[in-house]
């Protein structure tokens, strides 16, 4: 990418990502990641899925999964929608990296600031999300994904390694209070 | 302090003492105690006063049933009013206060109301305190609440915090009684997901409170190795402390569970209560059974408890009520507690048994065929007065009086959703029936299998049915052998011939004579029943006082107590804090806060900010020396006038529309017409509801062939993304359109002002062009910026000046706002809040919210040009009714004082002058006012009947509400540059 003047901050307002740690519990702000939603245009399944599976290395994931090989990691968000994630630092420019691989097939916007989103790692996990969302979290497969709604905000969980590993994405602008959501839960877990 | 009334055995630890206070006494107690049997223990019976007639009370119960021993427990901010002292767990430095008296318990000045009782009978103050018709309100009312005790509130905020939650599981048991127990055991052994909750800090229900075997073990004792193996299985959940409140739609239950009621204070960020909801895909009721007292003349003195409490006190807690206690049954139950207590060395001085071929009772008086009529004892029971068999009278001295008139199945879950109890003869009691919750099965005493032996064997019979259901194979979980009497009951339900009050209802004050009464003031349906006389009514819900009711009723009818019929049974099971229903939703974290991408450095310059639905938005920015917000304002309308102003738009909504389509799609949610908007150029958008009516306005840019932005209003971000979802879905799906909103994505502000170019010719990249040829009025593009960011440009104006809309990815926004203030320093460029924003906007003649409001049209807003007959678009159909198409209709015009120093006021009216100021003479009405600094007076847009048309007319604008009446002159919306030269510049 191209140098810049400008600074970048977390959704939390930071310099640097910020990191809570409780026991059996580590919540990391994650702005390593850039997104771009995908959707294919109608009537082009057959080449949008040949498409995207020379663009991205795999097919996308059915309903409800999340996958991923390479750089390249994808999660489903709705009917012929998905989010494709890839790392922030040399893929900033995801949005028009697929843009030229779907061409015509796929509708690509740029998501990258759209979320803000809180990885969650440890054993408490489970804990963790049955006091935030109604998610049945302890039977989440590793590689699902899921839409619910967390303190009134619409977000995505997507379980990365069973029991152990989440990542939740919310509204940037609302990273302050999904934040302190998982606070609260953290410190309440017995 | 001696526990006098402390028996032996019991659940309790008696190697830790416990000290705690009641009316400010202090008390030893032992842990495992709760502050009844603790107070019962130290001989203590007078717990409170009662609701209505300042009667003395102690408790009923052992349970969460109990309607009398209602105490205020804690001091300070966390005082709690209400609470059951029989379910309050005891720990060290309890304080817990009696309520409801004044001035003390024992002697309590209320209690006149209790010589006043023939004026205050069921409905009483729908009969008195007519009049004078005022002072119900003020002077009645007040008083007859403060006289009715409800504990009181500490006033402060709570300090403690409450959670929320959501659990699943397969099998959902509520209850660990013995059925509870027997089922989770089988259903955790197949390793189902289980959840077992019950609402008592020791599992194993009535196991705990008997004294009869399972196998060769104490009920207790088999209740305890129940759930250490329960406790080892990873599939299952045990919840102590935690009631389940109602069945819901789908098998959900609501659950509240107390972490820290049983601690003085919660441990550090823990809650002290959490609600959670559980889905379930099956329940299991096991709610036990309650048992019922029978009516005769002042059953409410303390010492008078239910039968199987005083066996709970005993066996569970190792406490009895009294030194010498009788006990007065309709049925078996009388004679397990006359040899629990003689076990323990308890004094039973007789059993009156309303049956006269009872089988005999052996180690104590056993009077068949007799009842109890009185009661004596000023504080506590003294003395009880028995009607033999044979007619004669005999008092009987008893400190503790053991009453039991059968069991009551708790079938109040399987009746959540409208489904009715059916009545079980052999029982005397309902048992459920009917259509129950959709996954729920009902087991053990709650299904009418009172014995041990039914109670084990139906739960583990009916978890591996529930199961079965789900494709879970499992069997019925070994169980050991148990007691398995059948039960032996007359039904019997007050003691006739009495002149005084017999009571049903202890927690509201309802006697027998109530029920009499409304029955013959002909409210004779259960539910007009309950409501005229509140029989049930209180917050234990009539838990051991309804089926009373329903029977004095039935007698009084002539009917049978299922013709009658019982009242509708509503969540909550008990009382739930409305705390634990905010959860954390409590405070600011009411709702979520959304922040611009440029708050922390509004923030940092002091912006006084405003909630714009969640969004925090910057109102104005103080300058040192400003000491109204008038003057910052004024000043930031000047500035950008001036030379340049930047506002942080970033709440503006902001949707992606993509496909081939697109276009199309736009052509047709939007009135005017986009089809053949030029790529690189952005225009502004009326939408219409279907209706005709205006729904939001906001631009559509066009970047590529196939891809449009559209901006709508920050408050109708989330409505118009919603329909035009629906339109996508549902009216055209054959539409190759896809959305997605990037309201969040890019931190977009606006620069405006003579010098807007300018400055943002500092910020964009030299290789792009936007001079006034290149990148004319409506334009828009993607750029770069601040040396090659990835940015977006749209030359649009909502203030009439030249003017920009610059966005970035919004990590970047912060620093293209510092980026942008430290380059417009030298053209003294100002950043302007939403005020300020408003006030150009007005000056502008631009609608916004207060004309978007709903009841208006494109006429109204006096863009009917704008709705385009060439094609169809949402609306546009309606707009052409008759109605809204009115010559005298309203329209969208501006006013301005015709003294200029009168201050205008929205929301004032029109009227002609000469016209009276009333609804028949409304010429329309003034939506949004601003002082404009540019013109030097208020100025103000409103809606005026063929207003168009009436320029130049002098007007009375009148406002009833603030008694303010301005005159005003009817003038063009457009306060400011009406012929655009600023803004094409």
């Amino acid at each position: 990418m191209a140098e810049h003047r400008l600074t970048a901050i977390t959704p939390l307002g930071g310099s640097a990502p910020r990191i809570d740690q409780f026991e059996g519990l580590t919540i990391t702000e994650n702005t390593g990641t850039a997104l771009a939603s995908v959707a294919s245009r109608m009537g082009q399944d057959k080449e949008f899925a040949a498409a995207a599976k020379k663009t991205l290395g795999f097919a996308l994931p059915a309903a409800g999964q999340a996958t991923g090989k390479g750089d390249y990691a994808a999660f489903s968000t709705g009917v012929d929608q998905w989010m494709v994630e890839a790392p922030f630092d040399t893929y900033e420019d995801v949005a028009a990296r697929l843009a030229s691989g779907l061409k015509a097939t796929a509708s690509i916007t740029e998501q990258t600031d759209a979320w803000a989103r809180f990885d969650v790692t440890g054993e408490a996990c489970p804990a963790l999300f049955e006091r935030l969302c109604n998610v049945n979290i302890r039977t989440m497969q590793t590689g699902s994904a899921t839409r619910t709604m967390i303190e009134h905000l619409g977000c995505f969980v997507i379980c990365r390694a069973e029991g152990q590993s989440f990542s939740v994405l919310c509204p940037r602008s609302a990273a302050g209070s999904l934040h302190h959501a998982l606070i609260l839960a953290a410190r309440s877990i017995a | 302090m001696t526990q006098k009334n402390r028996l032996t055995g019991g659940l309790i630890d008696r190697s830790k003492s416990l000290s705690f206070s009641f009316d400010g006494k202090s008390y030893q107690g032992h842990a495992g105690d709760t502050l009844a049997s603790a107070l019962l223990a130290n001989g203590v019976r007078l717990m409170g006063r009662s609701f209505k007639y300042h009667r003395p009370r102690g408790p009923l119960t052992a349970g969460s049933e109990e309607p009398n021993a209602l105490v205020e427990l804690r001091i300070g901010a966390r005082q709690e009013p209400n609470t059951r002292a029989t379910t309050a767990e005891l720990f060290d430095g309890l304080e817990a206060r009696s309520q409801n008296s004044w001035p003390s318990l024992t002697f309590d000045a209320m209690a006149i109301n209790d010589r006043l009782s023939p004026f205050l009978t069921a409905g009483f103050y729908y009969k008195t305190f007519m009049w004078p018709r005022a002072f119900w309100e003020k002077l009645y009312e007040p008083i007859i609440r403060r006289a009715a005790g409800l504990g009181s509130l500490s006033m402060q905020d709570d300090p403690d915090t409450y959670d929320k939650g959501f659990l699943h599981c397969d099998l959902l048991v509520i209850g660990a009684g013995p059925s509870g127990l027997a089922a989770a055991l089988t259903a955790g052994r197949a390793s189902a997901q289980v959840i077992l909750a019950d609402e008592d800090y020791v599992l194993g229900g009535r196991l705990n409170a008997e004294t009869f075997t399972l196998g060769d073990q104490s009920g207790a004792a088999w209740a305890a190795e129940a759930l250490a193996e329960l406790a080892s299985l990873p599939t299952v959940r045990i919840m102590p402390r935690t009631s389940i409140l109602g069945a819901f739609d789908h098998g959900i239950y609501g659950a509240l569970e107390r972490v820290s009621d049983h601690l003085a204070t919660p441990a550090a960020g823990k809650p002290r209560q959490t609600l959670w909801r559980i889905y379930s895909k099956r329940a299991l009721l096991c709610a036990g059974a309650t048992e019922r007292p029978i009516a005769f003349e002042n059953n409410d003195r303390p010492g008078i408890l239910l039968s199987g409490a005083l066996r709970s006190y005993a066996n569970r807690w190792g406490v009895t009520a009294g030194q010498s206690v009788a006990i007065f049954t309709n049925n078996a139950d009388g004679a397990r507690t006359a040899a629990d207590l003689i076990a323990k060395g308890v004094k039973v001085t007789a059993v009156i048994d309303t049956r006269a071929d009872a089988s005999p009772i052996d180690g104590t008086r056993h009077l068949r065929g007799a009842v109890v009529t009185d009661s004596a004892g000023r504080l506590g029971l003294t003395s009880v007065t028995v009607r033999l068999a044979n007619g004669s009278t005999e008092t009987i001295p008893c400190e503790a009086l053991g009453v039991s008139g059968g069991w009551n199945p708790n079938v109040h879950m399987t009746c959540h959703q409208r489904g009715r109890p059916v009545w079980n003869e052999a029982l005397a009691a309902f048992v459920p029936g009917g259509t129950l919750p959709v996954g729920m099965s009902v087991a053990g005493a709650a299904n009418g299998q009172l014995s041990t032996h039914g109670a084990l064997t139906s739960g583990a019979q009916c978890a591996a049915d529930a199961l079965s259901d789900l494709g879970i194979s499992c069997k019925p979980a070994d169980l050991p052998t148990a007691e398995d009497a059948p039960v032996s009951i007359t039904p019997f339900w007050a003691v006739s011939g009495g002149k005084g009050r017999a009571w049903l209802d202890q927690q509201n004050d309802v006697t027998v004579k109530d029920v009499k009464l409304a029955h013959q003031e002909n409210f004779r349906s259960v539910e007009h029943l309950k409501r005229y006389t509140t029989l049930g009514m209180a917050t234990d819900q009539g838990k051991t006082s309804n089926m009373g009711g329903l029977a004095i009723m039935a007698e009084l009818a002539g009917k049978s107590i299922p013709e009658v019929g019982t009242t509708m049974f509503r969540p909550p099971y008990t009382p739930v804090p409305i705390a634990a229903f905010a959860g954390r939703s409590a405070g600011k974290d009411f709702r979520p806060t959304r922040k611009t991408p440029s708050h922390t450095w509004a923030a940092e310059q002091g912006a006084v900010f405003v909630e714009v639905g969640m969004w925090l938005r910057a109102q104005w920015f103080p300058k040192p020396g400003e000491t109204h917000w008038r003057q910052s304002v004024d000043r930031e309308v000047l500035a950008t006038r001036k030379s340049v102003g930047i506002c942080d738009v970033t709440t503006l909504g902001k949707i992606d529309v993509q496909g081939t389509d697109a276009a199309e799609f736009l052509n047709r949610i939007y009135a005017n017409p986009f089809a053949k908007l030029a790529v690189g150029r952005t225009r502004y958008g009326l939408m219409l509801r279907e209706d005709g009516m205006a729904m939001d306005d906001g631009t559509a840019a066009r970047l590529a062939e196939n891809h449009f932005v559209v901006t709508t209003t920050t408050a109708n971000a989330v409505g118009v993304f919603r329909h035009m979802e629906f339109c996508r879905q549902c009216l055209w799906p054959d539409m190759d359109v896809q959305l997605i909103s990037t309201t969040e994505a890019w931190a977009q502000y606006s620069v405006a002002g003579p010098n807007a170019r300018a400055l943002l010719q500092k910020i964009v990249d030299p290789e792009f062009d936007i001079s006034n040829e290149a990148f004319p009025f409506m334009a828009c593009g993607e750029i770069t910026v601040c040396g090659g960011l990835r940015a977006r440009l749209f030359r649009i104006s909502f203030s009439g000046e030249l003017a920009y809309e610059i966005a970035v990815p919004t990590r970047y926004g912060d620093g293209l706002m510092r980026e942008m203030v430290k380059q417009g320093a030298e053209f003294d460029a100002v950043v302007y809040g939403t005020e300020a924003l408003g006030v150009m906007r007005i000056e502008k003649g631009h609608a916004a919210g207060n004309e978007l409001n709903g009841t208006t049209s494109a006429r109204t807003l006096g863009m009917a040009g704008m709705v385009s007959k060439k094609k169809d678009g949402i609306g546009s159909t309606l707009s052409e009714r008759e109605g809204m198409n009115r010559d005298d209709g309203l329209v969208m015009v501006g006013f301005k004082p015709v003294n200029a120093a009168e201050p205008l006021t929205a929301g004032s009216h029109f009227i002609n002058t000469g016209d009276a100021a009333n609804a028949a003479n409304d010429q329309g009405y003034m939506t949004s006012v601003a002082y404009s600094p540019h013109m030097g007076h208020s100025i103000a847009l409103g809606f005026l009947k063929n207003g168009a048309n009436r320029k130049g007319e002098i007007l009375r604008a009148v406002n009833p509400l603030k008694d303010s009446e301005v005159q005003v002159e009817v003038v063009s919306a457009h306060f400011i540059d009406p012929e655009g030269g600023r803004l094409r510049g």
